[in-house]
């Protein structure tokens, strides 16, 4: 009856060894670099990043080396290593308004103060494979400096109002400016909810949400902000603005009473700008969705921010019809190595439950058949039993 | 917009530049200061995380973004009390730049260690310029045409 778990240490040893060796693979081809990974898959790492909930580029390099560039298994690793360190404290909201931009791009307004950059974007390519990438020839380098061309400068002179190198203002405090728009949630100085500290609870505040989508799976967020698209809890969505580009953070230090700029990080910011229809007090404005993502990550952000308007239903007196809208559905289910673990946990050994359910199966079959034998049989079960 | 006002003092911006110097920078600093007096590690070099927040829609409530690994390290150079804060896991250029923050401090040396630092400034004012020129190359403009009938 009771089968034992016990055993295959050989068998587990001999096992890693022959993962490590297949990660390893052809000996003939040179071993991949972490800074290799961390400089040219940098999307890969950002999005390691992103969902590990851990910034740092090499940790996450060296995570998808080790994972043989299983992105889960690579976030797995990320937030295992956190645990093992300590927390010094939390740093000051990052300002994404001082934001040094790479990118920004509106899908509402043509024209924007400080302009619209495409920076480094696999928009308006022809998504054909490229063979010269399978050779070690350099890529064409970018371009320099603008040429002065009268058309640019026209350009120039309506981007900059504001002087040249100030971070361009965010496109929805045009909105905000005739009221047009919600206001962002004040700041009342309290503690946000964490996550990493307290398990998910319901409801859940909008903070607590942000934080569960920013390290929440990007297939799963991506499919959910489609859902919203296809009619599944429609929000009528605009880029209102994306950016990406480097902060600086600050973290406050007890011992020297002032915020310590701790360096850059590189972010990707989405504002999404929704329709609502307005109530008895409220005249019509628009609202909105917001995301924010380690890295640059764009497909995620805005995947966040579809989804972060679409859980808002309950504030905005929406009604509640769709997947998308639901928070415990949700944020159940968006994180990847929860989920993972879950799933993949259905393969390791499960003898002891499997040998008490093949003994009920038995029983009621028995008892099935006992009683079969002083009624007439009903023929579907004749048919069941016939499949193998 | 719930922004703070933007005054940094001399010594954040010391530290701003301190956290983005290659260990061989802060080196060649601390190297023209040879040889230095007795260094004693009050904080000896220390990795931990930080939790990184945000803002809703970008200036509002805040919310907590997902963590990033820091390093500290405190060093006491004649009675100065040096320390660093900086992103990555990185001990030796944690204390390395804590070792500048104590230099600094002292007002005598001042100078010397802000005239030592001018490559790093120039280096991350470079690097940038050169970002900012190709992201402008990108600049877009985009036409919405009228058709004739509409």
């Amino acid at each position: 009856m009771y089968v034992a778990v016990k055993g295959g240490e050989r068998a587990i040893r001999n096992a890693h060894d022959l993962l490590a060796q297949t990660r390893r693979g052809d000996p003939e081809v040179p071993e991949i670099g972490i800074d290799q990974i961390r400089e040219q898959l940098s999307l890969a790492v950002d999005r390691v990043m992103a969902e590990g909930s851990l910034y740092d580029r090499d940790l996450a390099a060296l995570a998808l080396k080790q994972a043989r560039g299983d992105a889960i298994e690579a976030i797995f690793l990320l937030r295992a290593l956190r645990t093992t360190l300590p927390r010094f404290g939390a740093t000051l909201p990052v300002d994404t308004g001082t934001m040094r931009v790479r990118r920004r791009v509106s899908a509402t307004f043509k024209d924007i103060p400080g302009g619209q950059v495409l920076g480094p974007t696999f928009d308006y390519t022809h998504r054909l494979l490229d063979p010269s990438l399978a050779t070690e020839a350099e890529p064409r380098k970018p371009a320099p400096a603008p040429k002065k061309s009268a058309q640019a400068k026209a350009a120039q002179a309506r981007a900059a109002v504001q002087e040249p190198s100030a971070p361009p203002p965010r496109v929805v405090d045009l909105l905000g400016d005739e009221g047009l728009i919600e206001p962002s949630p004040p700041d009342t100085g309290a503690e946000p909810p964490d996550l990493t500290r307290a398990p998910l609870a319901f409801p859940a505040e909008r903070e607590t949400r942000l934080q569960n989508l920013a390290r929440g799976d990007e297939g799963f967020l991506l499919a959910l902000g489609y859902s919203t698209q296809r009619g599944y809890a429609r929000t009528h969505p605009f880029v209102g603005e994306i950016r990406m580009g480097a902060v600086q953070v600050e973290l406050f230090a007890e011992e020297l009473g002032f915020a310590v700029p701790l360096g850059e990080i590189t972010l990707t910011e989405c504002q999404m700008v929704n329709q609502f229809q307005g109530s008895a007090e409220v005249p019509p404005q628009f609202t909105r969705g917001y995301g924010l993502v380690f890295g640059q990550s764009e497909r995620k952000a805005m995947s966040m921010a579809l989804v972060d308007r679409a859980l808002r239903w309950q504030e905005l007196g929406e009604e509640k019809t769709a997947p998308a809208q639901d928070a415990e559905f949700v944020l159940s289910h968006s994180d990847n190595v929860q989920a993972t673990g879950f799933v993949e946990h259905l393969k390791l050994p499960h003898y002891v439950d499997f040998q008490a359910e093949l003994d009920l199966v038995r029983r009621l079959r028995a008892e099935h058949a006992a009683r079969g034998d002083s009624e007439p049989q009903d023929e579907p079960t004749e048919a069941a039993e016939a499949t193998p | 917009m719930a922004t703070e006002p933007q005054t940094t003092s001399p010594r954040q911006d010391l530290m701003a530049l301190l956290a983005q110097a290659s260990q061989s920078e802060l080196d060649a600093v601390i190297e023209r200061f040879a040889p230095l007096p007795r260094v004693e590690d009050v904080r000896p070099a220390e990795v931990g995380l930080c939790m990184v927040r945000g803002r809703i829609g970008g200036d509002g409530s805040p919310f907590n973004l997902g963590e990033a690994t820091i390093t500290r390290a405190a060093v006491r150079l004649n009675a100065i009390i040096g320390v660093s804060y900086l992103l990555g896991r990185d001990p030796e250029r944690a204390r390395a730049a804590a070792l500048i923050d104590a230099l600094w401090q002292d007002t005598a040396a001042r100078p010397a260690v802000e005239e030592a630092l001018a490559p790093v400034q120039t280096r991350l004012t470079a690097l940038r310029e050169v970002e900012a020129a190709s992201t402008d190359a990108t600049r877009v403009e985009f036409f919405t045409l009228v058709r004739g009938e509409d």
